[in-house]
């Protein structure tokens, strides 16, 4: 399964990284890939720490336990840095994005990455209060993984986006947002 | 012609698909986690009017299940999903039902049973049903959650079977993981899960029946005697049926499944989502020209002890992966029907029982690793490895 890109996502529960994971794995699924999505499961509080992952391959996936290995790391929340190491595992020439207004130079001072780990920035965050009015940076954050990683094309994330998103009022705000990230990430 | 849907789904919504799809008279249930999206979907379809059911709602799981008797000898097709504790209050009536050989479908959900209390994924559940008279089907993903499903439905309802049936699927890992998932077009399930056409209802009031009543020792004798003899029709019953589905739907339905048995020499025996791990890993080591393989059991009831004993022809030493315990006995439950199989097949091998995540704690590459590395040591006969059944994922301790 050389084509197998595995994704691990930091976040606090409430701030839409189920469903980011669930983006991607979808996304994967429209070109006619393989995919699994899920949380590390457990007890749901808002705001506790959990993770979630994404699995994606050419092939059908065989394995069933949690990503311990991840290509990409993905950070919803930079208020977890200090609390849990995400960079736990990752594979060499791996890649870190994260929600955050710190640039990528410093969240490297910060994690003390290896070189050849690509760490990628963008406040999606920001960028989902001036959309769509709340907290909610999955979308935004999604269009920065997509930027960085090419793990799904742009093009083929919207249109799922727009398909699936079930409040169409909404979609153009998150499209902008999706836009604005996919500009404004930093690597 | 069969159309398939691709989708993106998780195992409780392939299981509400396929209850949707096979439209039973009644479903009767009561929530509990993970279970609970498999009937809250189905009670979604209910009200938007896709399937016509009578949903009722109880207010515990011995109720449920005392509902799914009435209804199931009433005539109906009737259908039921619970999981850990649920599962533990049915399990008064589970041999109720199948002594009155009424063919109830349940989805399990497969969650650890307390105490501590637990929310995650172990067989501790579903094993308490094991020698309740009911067929068991296991699922390694939310796919076969769904074939598994329209399998047990038609086995359990043909007249040479008439047992209940329960399809497990493991807990949070396949019930609540999205997975790329086919559905068959309702049409062609529709057809192939048929009517369920009942052996004397109640409702039938042209010809009045008793059920459930009391009898003396010869007759309840009988109705046990018939009960084994209902299990032994039923395998080739569900291997009728199962290559039926693989025919429709292009997926094999085999009792054990096998990956590399052909010729292994170090075969590991497993039930559920852990089986691809376990493949992973063989694939791994057969690039590096080991002879490994897996043997995965799909059908637990009746247990398919000449398939399996012949899976494992070639091996010299066989490792068993169990989810739940016998706490005291030699080995897992799994484990002991594989050396059983293996007995009355006069083999004799060397075999080693494996527990592994109770509660739902990760089960790892590295532990299906340490599993084929034992297991050529155990083949070797080397005196660091030996029998004693041993927990995965717990290096430290239980060795």
């Amino acid at each position: 399964m050389s084509q197998l890109t595995e994704i691990r996502w930091h976040a606090r529960a409430g701030q839409g990284a189920v469903t980011a994971a669930k983006l991607v794995a979808e996304t994967a699924l429209s070109q006619g890939r393989y995919m699994q999505a899920m949380p590390e499961y457990g007890p749901e509080r808002a705001g506790a720490p959990l993770k979630a992952f994404t699995r994606v391959c050419d092939e059908p996936i065989e394995v069933h336990n949690n990503v311990t290995n991840p290509a990409i790391v993905v950070v919803l929340d930079d208020t977890l840095l200090p609390i849990v190491d995400v960079t736990e595992g990752i594979l060499p020439g791996g890649h870190i994005i994260l929600n955050t207004k710190l640039s990528p130079a410093q969240v490297r001072e910060q994690l003390k990455v290896a070189d050849d780990i690509t760490v990628a920035t963008v406040d999606a965050s920001g960028i989902a209060l001036d959309t769509i009015k709340r907290d909610i940076p999955n979308a935004a954050i999604v269009a920065a993984v997509v930027k960085v990683t090419g793990v799904v094309p742009l093009e083929e994330f919207k249109a799922h986006f727009e398909s699936s998103f079930a409040k169409k009022e909404l979609v153009p705000a998150n499209m902008e947002a999706i836009d604005r990230a996919y500009e404004e990430v930093q690597q | 012609m069969p159309e398939k849907k691709i989708l993106s789904a998780n195992g409780n919504q392939m299981v509400a698909e396929a209850y949707r799809q096979a439209a039973p008279d009644v479903v009767c249930a009561y929530p509990i986690t993970p279970q609970t999206t498999i009937v809250e979907n189905f009670a979604k379809y209910v009200a938007q009017g896709r399937v016509h059911t009578e949903f009722v709602t109880v207010e515990s799981e011995h109720s449920s299940m005392s509902a799914c008797v009435g209804s199931c000898a009433a005539g109906a097709r009737t259908f039921t999903a619970t999981s850990s504790q649920g599962l533990a209050y049915m399990v008064e009536e589970l041999p109720i039902a199948s002594g009155l050989r009424l063919p109830i479908i349940m989805a399990n959900a497969n969650r650890a049973i307390a105490a501590p209390i637990n929310i995650n994924c172990d067989h501790s559940d579903v094993m308490l049903a094991a020698n309740c008279g009911w067929l068991m089907f296991f699922a390694e993903n939310a796919q076969e959650a769904y074939d598994n499903t329209l399998v047990a439905i038609r086995s359990a309802e043909d007249h040479r079977v008439l047992l209940p049936a329960i399809t497990a699927l493991d807990g949070f890992i396949t019930s609540h993981a999205m997975e790329r998932c086919e559905l068959m077009d309702d049409e062609t399930v529709a057809a192939f899960v048929g009517e369920r056409e009942a052996l004397y209802p109640l409702l039938d009031t042209a010809n009045p029946v008793a059920v459930g009543s009391y009898t003396n020792a010869e007759p309840h004798y009988e109705v046990k005697k018939s009960q084994r003899a209902a299990m032994e029709a039923a395998r080739g019953v569900i291997k009728e049926y199962g290559d039926k589905w693989a025919q429709v739907c292009g997926r094999p339905f085999d009792m054990v499944d096998c990956y590399g048995c052909e010729d292994a020499e170090l075969i590991a025996v497993v039930m559920g989502s852990c089986a691809g791990n376990l493949r992973h890993v063989a694939r791994e080591l057969r690039a590096q020209g080991k002879k490994v393989g897996v043997a995965r059991i799909r059908v637990y009831r009746p247990f398919p002890a000449e398939e399996l004993a012949a899976a494992l022809g070639s091996a010299k030493a066989v490792a068993v992966l169990d989810r739940s315990e016998t706490y005291g006995g030699q080995m897992g439950p799994l484990a002991l029907e594989t050396a059983s199989a293996l007995f009355q097949a006069g083999v004799s091998l060397p075999l080693k029982g494996y527990l592994y995540g109770l509660g739902g704690p990760d089960v790892t590459l590295d532990d299906m690793r340490r599993v084929f590395r034992e297991l050529e040591l155990l083949a070797a006969g080397d005196a660091s490895v030996d029998t004693k059944v041993a927990h995965l994922g717990s290096e430290k301790e239980g060795e």
